[in-house]
């Protein structure tokens, strides 16, 4: 194992929560997306913390940081859904388009 | 043979995160996340980080668990019902995926990685706890400011009655003293 097939591993990963990101139209479908982006930065967090600088603890703490980001992700992501849906029927992206410039 | 059973856990990471987007019920779609992250966590553990490894299975777990209940309330094709495409622009998202993917893979095969400067020390936990709670408290204390706002906003957003009750939003003079 090196840092490299870490990285490809988190690589691979960040591309398909891109992908999904962008190309769901649901809602909640989309944080799922954003949930595996930040699985990947879980992985290169890691990864990086092990084959540079396992002596510092910067790297593990690093990791927990990002897993509490995920929790908030998740938390805000459902409330927010839930506000636009009590407030106008959406669950899909399109029809959240308020905002659009 | 450790990295053998890592490309194994890893095909099995990127397989689940690509079956979350292939399946076409969002129930399934949340369990084949959480196999993504369980094969993570325990990739997490082939590189000593024990700790991490388990909180992010179990706090994954739980919270796929959670989920689950999320994406059946607002599941667009509930039992087969109504079949529909749940994507949009999918030749765009795979182009700039995939653009994105060889990106970042060519910036870790070829970037000059620095020397590995030091060894783990023998307990990884001990470690990581003794930064917790000494040089690295201020960011677990952010942490948790940040969780505790998180839960209240959370709350504020998603109840029905909102902010107010139903009511008026109070005039601008009298809304001062917080909640």
């Amino acid at each position: 194992m090196n840092l490299q097939m870490f990285l490809l591993l988190a690589a691979a990963l960040f591309a398909v929560g891109l992908f999904g990101a962008l190309s769901q139209q649901a809602v909640v479908m989309v944080m799922m997306g954003l949930e595996l982006m930040i699985n990947a930065l879980v992985v290169a967090g890691a990864a990086f913390w092990y084959f540079l600088t396992p002596q510092a603890p910067d790297g593990q703490v690093f990791v927990l940081v990002v897993l509490a980001a995920m929790t908030v992700e998740m938390a805000m992501g459902f409330a927010v859904t839930t506000l636009l849906f009590r407030a106008k029927d959406a669950d899909m992206t399109d029809m959240a388009a308020e905002l659009r410039g | 043979m450790l990295t053998a059973v890592f490309w194994v856990l890893a095909v099995v990471a990127v397989a689940a995160g690509i079956a979350v987007f292939t399946v076409d019920s969002m129930a399934r779609a949340t369990v084949a996340l959480a196999v993504s992250f369980v094969a993570v966590g325990t990739a997490l553990l082939l590189i000593d980080a024990g700790y991490l490894g388990v909180i992010t299975i179990l706090m994954m777990l739980m919270e796929m668990g959670i989920m689950a209940v999320f994406m059946i309330m607002y599941m667009m094709n509930p039992g087969g019902l109504m079949p529909m495409s749940m994507l949009h622009n999918k030749r765009g998202a795979l182009a700039i995926s995939i653009g994105a993917f060889v990106l970042l893979a060519a910036g870790a095969l070829l970037t000059p990685w620095p020397q590995r400067r030091g060894e783990p020390p023998s307990d990884v936990t001990r470690a990581l706890g003794e930064a917790v709670m000494g040089s690295k408290m201020l960011v677990m204390m952010s942490v948790s400011a940040v969780l505790f706002a998180t839960m209240v906003s959370a709350l504020v957003l998603a109840t029905g009655r909102g902010r107010y009750d139903g009511d008026e939003a109070p005039a601008a003079e009298d809304a001062g003293g917080g909640a």
